[in-house]
């Protein structure tokens, strides 16, 4: 053994060389031959060493990023929604190595992605039993986040929440919704608290009250946070537990195609996939990926995803008829500066206009915003802001509610795709009965981000157990749209 | 050869080697300097990964012991109620507390010993509680919430009181008239927010808490928001001027306020 390492080649030689080297240095007119046959040697060393089994080296030039031929589960969309899906299935996988999980995304610097383009809040205020409970535990992940997401040798995770409630205004019409809301609310377990109008003016002497019927403030667990440091936590986290990533855009599916029939006669065409075909940037070069079950969270994108399975577009009356209902909805983002607007107090203001504010910061500054009417959603080609509406739709609500947004700038904007279902404005999450093995995390609405963290563990349980064990999301199942039966959420911001 | 055994070990680990001190440089320098023990630790860990592994455990253990000392005591409020409960584990905490209507403190000794006399008067509430310096969190918290009658809270200097601590307080809302939150170096703004809903505080302690960029700023912000309150431990000029930075000393002799505030 150990004569075995001392005639070991390179450290053998490592050894050797420098001497030589050294005696040829005083002999003078040998030097160069020495020299020479000393690189040469060194060159050769090299390669040597880079041909041995076990390196990466080819004799064919490879792209470099390319994923791994083969993969347990592959999660299309690099978002938070896919993240957090990676790390729970890591978490849940226990053994490393047990699962060989790859996440694709098709934009490094997520430029496109709801996720860093999203006012980042969280609420528990819906009416949906389940929304509610996503949205709670999530507040509870994000309370014990260095528990779930610390790195050793790493900064602990800081996600900059701001802990002041959404505030939500009801008018005389819409308070009896809020107030059974509020009672779903309570018994789920999230810490609501009703005011009346003159509470409301007593709490917040900024505001107008006028037209106010009824408003319902969140007291905990409740308010905004840095979204990229939530994505960077998954990110960082997951590639730690051994989860692959590779920028790459998924372009097609490669399927096996089984023909089965329902009950009541129709033959569907069931189709289980086999390969996902990754294309690297800026290339046309794609690689196929053999793999067992894929995730499509692709946000605002998960429609194309699953219309390249064919789904939505076989003949009208039949199950490959219906398409997966997530399309893409632009909604912009303002940031104002108003140096005499709320100070520390202000909530994430939802008024019952459908405009809402936030602070941003401590230096007078706060973003806000509306949902445009059904019919006249603003054109999804590219990310422009429109100016326009602001001045048109946004403002005189924004300075009605508070006086003091008379007198304010608008110092930037952007715009966002709401990963938007358009069925029922719900999260999609369950399989499809047409492809066995694509599980569906998708059309959140503008409320994605918060839920993210529960999402990820329901779809890991749902794969590896086969269920849900934590909260039970079979609400949420793709059954309903094929059925025709939304389950409808009256907080859609 | 053993110095030929030492290249090749040296050479597998280089690249090791590299990828840790790139994390090392990485890491900000805001954080507290950790003890020379940690030190030689954190750099024992660029060689070697078990030493990684020794340093997780140590965190998991230290995370393990804050869970157990902040977990909820439900078999004594079962049994004894929630008064008692309370008091045990202020008691456990190593932390002191008076009860409503009386006036000498229940605390432990020196070596955490206390004796069971608050065990007498199951229905005794509690007024006062001191818990400088000891491992609360916002699970422990649980354990005081049924205690209605709180007017006087002191965390000064717990390293565990964080944000989510601040925003889960608003269950005194009704009662509460003094905080302290001095030297608890995990609060941040976004958690003093929280307190709007303590609408009866007339007294706030926010000296030392090194995560405040402007805690000037954030004096003012805080008695808008509490109008009531008399917000102390901080002045208005804190960290409105910072005389080292260098733009700011140059325009400082012609109207430094004016700058200070242009600056946030
Ligand atoms: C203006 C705005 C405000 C919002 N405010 C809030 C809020 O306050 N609170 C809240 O909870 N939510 C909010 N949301 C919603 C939230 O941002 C989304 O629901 C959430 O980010 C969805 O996450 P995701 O991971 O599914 O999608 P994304 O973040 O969009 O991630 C999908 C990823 O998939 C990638 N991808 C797409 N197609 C492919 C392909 N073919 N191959 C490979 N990769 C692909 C994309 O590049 C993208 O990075 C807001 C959204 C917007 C637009």
């Amino acid at each position: 053994m150990w004569r075995k390492m001392f005639t070991s080649v390179p450290a053998f030689r490592a050894l050797k060389a420098p001497c030589r080297s050294f005696k040829s240095s005083s002999r003078g007119p040998d030097k160069d031959f020495f020299k020479d046959l000393d690189a040469q040697l060194r060159a050769f060393r090299d390669k040597a060493a880079a041909a041995m089994p076990g390196s990466d080296w080819s004799p064919i030039e490879l792209t470099p990023g390319l994923p791994p031929e083969r993969a347990d589960v592959v999660i299309v969309g690099g978002g938070v929604v896919g993240w957090s899906i990676a790390y729970w299935l890591k978490m849940k996988a226990r053994v490393r190595d047990g699962l060989r999980v790859l996440v694709v995304e098709k934009d490094p610097t997520y430029s496109q992605a709801s996720t860093v383009l999203s006012c980042g809040g969280i609420r528990q205020q819906f009416s949906l039993k389940e929304n509610i409970m996503l949205s709670l535990f999530s507040a509870h992940f994000m309370k014990n986040i260095n528990n779930h997401l610390w790195v050793v040798n790493e900064d602990p995770v800081d996600l900059q929440f701001n802990h002041s409630g959404y505030l939500f205004l009801a008018s005389e019409k819409s308070a009896h919704i809020m107030e059974e809301n509020y009672r779903t609310q309570r018994y789920v377990g999230a810490k609501v608290a009703l005011l009346s109008p003159s509470q409301l003016k007593e709490r917040f002497p900024w505001m107008n009250t006028e037209g106010v019927a009824l408003a319902s403030l969140g007291l905990e667990n409740e308010g905004w946070f840095d979204p990229w440091s939530l994505l960077n936590a998954l990110r960082r986290k997951a590639v730690s537990m051994g989860v692959y990533q590779c920028f790459g855009e998924v372009t097609g599916f490669k399927c096996a195609a089984n023909l089965a029939e329902t009950t009541d006669g129709e033959v569907l065409n069931v189709q289980r996939i086999k390969y996902v075909n990754v294309r690297m940037p800026n290339s046309l070069e794609y690689q196929p990926v053999e793999c067992a079950v894929v995730v499509n969270a692709a946000g605002a994108n998960s429609g194309k995803i699953a219309s390249m399975l064919g789904i939505g577009l076989g003949p009208k009356e039949s199950v490959s008829g219906v398409p997966l209902p997530v399309e893409p909805r632009k909604r912009f983002v303002y940031v104002v500066h108003c140096p005499d607007g709320p100070g520390l107090d202000t909530p994430f203001l939802i008024d019952y206009s459908g405009v809402y504010c936030r602070r941003e910061g401590l230096g007078g500054n706060y973003i806000t915003g509306m949902s445009p009417e059904e019919t006249e959603e603003p054109d999804i080609s590219n990310l422009d802001v429109d100016h326009e509406f602001f001045q048109e739709k946004v403002w005189h609500h924004l300075a009605n509610r508070i006086p003091a947004f008379e007198q304010l700038k608008v110092s930037s904007a952007w715009a966002g795709f709401y990963d938007y279902n358009t069925f029922d404005q719900n999260g999609i999450i369950g399989l499809h009965p047409l492809v066995p093995n694509m599980y569906f995390a998708t059309g959140f609405s503008g409320h994605g981000l918060q839920q993210s963290p529960a999402v990820g563990l329901a779809v890991a349980e749902l794969i590896l157990d086969g269920g849900f064990k934590t909260i039970d999301l079979s609400a949420f199942d793709l059954k309903r749209i094929l059925l025709q039966e939304p389950i409808l959420e009256s907080n859609i911001v | 050869m053993a110095a030929s055994l030492l290249s090749q070990a040296m050479r597998r680990c280089s690249a090791h080697v590299c990828a840790a001190v790139a994390v090392r440089r990485a890491l900000s320098s805001g954080a507290a300097a950790p003890s020379v023990f940690t030190r030689f630790l954190l750099k024992l860990s660029h060689y070697f990964y078990d030493v990684e592994n020794i340093l997780d455990w140590n965190g998991w253990l230290r995370t393990q012991a804050i869970i157990r000392k902040n977990r909820l005591f439900g078999y004594a409020q079962k049994n004894f109620g929630n008064n008692v409960a309370a008091a045990y584990y202020i008691l456990t905490l190593r932390g002191s507390f008076r009860f409503a209507g009386q006036s000498e403190w229940f605390r432990p000794d020196s070596r955490g010993r206390f004796s069971y006399d608050f065990m007498s008067t199951p229905d005794a509430q509690i007024e006062e509680v001191d818990l400088s310096g000891t491992l609360i969190n916002h699970n422990g918290l649980e354990n005081l919430v049924k205690q209605n009658k709180l007017r006087t809270l002191s965390v000064r200097g717990c390293p565990e009181v964080d944000d989510w601590f601040l925003a889960h307080l608003h269950v005194f809302g009704e009662s509460l008239v003094e905080l302290d939150l001095s030297h608890c170096s995990r609060i941040t703004v976004g958690g003093l927010a929280a307190l709007q809903n303590l609408r009866k505080l007339e007294r706030l302690d926010i000296s030392g808490l090194p995560r405040l960029q402007n805690p000037g700023l954030v004096r003012i912000l805080l008695e808008e928001m509490l109008p009531h309150c008399q917000v102390s431990g901080v002045e208005y000029e804190q960290g409105l001027i910072q005389p080292d930075s260098q733009e700011q000393t140059e325009d400082h002799h012609e109207a430094s306020t004016h700058t200070g505030l242009r600056h946030l």
